[in-house]
């Protein structure tokens, strides 16, 4: 992941994140099952926008332990594992959808050696992730 | 126990987690026989019925499909398929040389198989209503003669996917990505259908 890219996705990344997430809930609406607590599901939802921002918060704390993610992510793998009990499939909804995003708003610099790059990175944490789960 | 939850959250959290598990359930199972359907409608209405187009899906994928350059796009997602997920380069053993990015990047044959795989959606844009029997003899050589794993198609839809992305830029809303998605996946599965 060339350094470039990473400046730009972290200055941009609670956009990133609020993009993401609510393309997520329109394009694969099952995953609006885990937000039935929310008022509003919409793209201006302030709970979409503020939700977007943990996550891309996540991932930056990921970036930072990306030596080893497993450790790193530990207390969020158990979040996600005992409380929040998300099916992991949807990780890769999520990821898939973050990198829709980028590549949307960095067209040019999201070459396909970048996008080998952040998509092999989101296997890495989506199987931080799930490492507590069983 | 008592009959009836006296909290309110719980009871919802309960209705959420059991409902969650039917469709959890139901979706597995539903899987089973459409492997790569993304969308619950398309869940719902897999097997004999007709997949439901809205005006706005079809007017959308008619729109994207009518401005893009297939001589573009095509070679774009069919190169980053194979960058990206390096184990889709072993059907291409006869396509020269895939030893790096730059290669693949360079290679004719991967830009001309690219255009192809274009212009065969392209014979699905123009059939949306009966995309079952559009593909059903390419899904017959893709399993009999190519022997492509079906899983492969969506690897590829979500390359062709972010090509796409990056070149509609702020265009490409969440509702044109479903659209759009959901159009891939139709076809996905209907490429996979003939495999036994």
């Amino acid at each position: 992941m060339s350094l470039t890219d990473k400046d730009k996705i972290s200055k941009s990344a609670d956009a990133i994140g609020a993009d993401a997430l609510s393309r997520m809930l329109v394009v694969y609406p099952q995953t609006k099952t885990y937000f039935s607590h929310w008022p509003d599901l919409g793209p201006n939802s302030a709970s979409v926008k503020n939700h977007g921002k943990n996550v891309m918060g996540g991932i930056a704390l990921a970036v930072s332990k990306i030596d080893d993610l497993t450790a790193g992510l530990l207390e969020l793998s158990e979040q996600h594992a005992f409380q929040l009990r998300v099916d992991p499939a949807n990780f890769k909804i999520l990821s898939h959808c973050i990198l829709v995003v980028i590549a949307g708003l960095f067209p040019k610099d999201f070459t396909p050696e970048a996008h080998v790059a952040v998509d092999k990175f989101f296997c890495g944490v989506s199987l931080a992730l799930a490492e507590r789960y069983r | 126990m008592s009959p009836a939850l006296p909290d309110t959250f719980a009871q919802k959290a309960l209705t959420a987690s059991l409902s969650l598990a039917l469709r959890l359930i139901l979706f597995d199972g539903c899987l089973s026989e459409c492997r790569s359907a993304q969308t619950w409608g398309l869940i719902t209405s897999t097997a004999d019925k007709m997949v439901v187009w809205t005006d706005f899906e079809r007017s959308t994928i008619q729109d994207i499909f009518s401005k893009m350059d297939y001589e573009v796009v095509g070679p774009a997602a069919l190169t980053r398929c194979l960058i990206v997920y390096p184990w889709t380069q072993r059907y291409f053993g006869n396509f020269g040389n895939l030893y790096n990015a730059a290669a693949i990047m360079g290679n004719p044959m991967v830009a001309k198989h690219g255009t192809t795989i274009l212009h065969g959606l392209d014979r699905g844009v123009k059939n949306m209503d009966d995309l079952k029997t559009t593909y059903a003899e390419l899904s017959v050589l893709h399993s009999e003669k190519l022997h492509v794993d079906p899983d492969n198609f969506k690897l590829l839809s979500d390359c062709l996917t972010i090509v796409v992305a990056a070149q509609l830029g702020k265009a490409f809303t969440a509702e044109v990505q479903a659209a759009f998605q959901k159009f891939l996946a139709v076809v996905v599965s209907s490429l996979g259908r003939q495999y036994h």
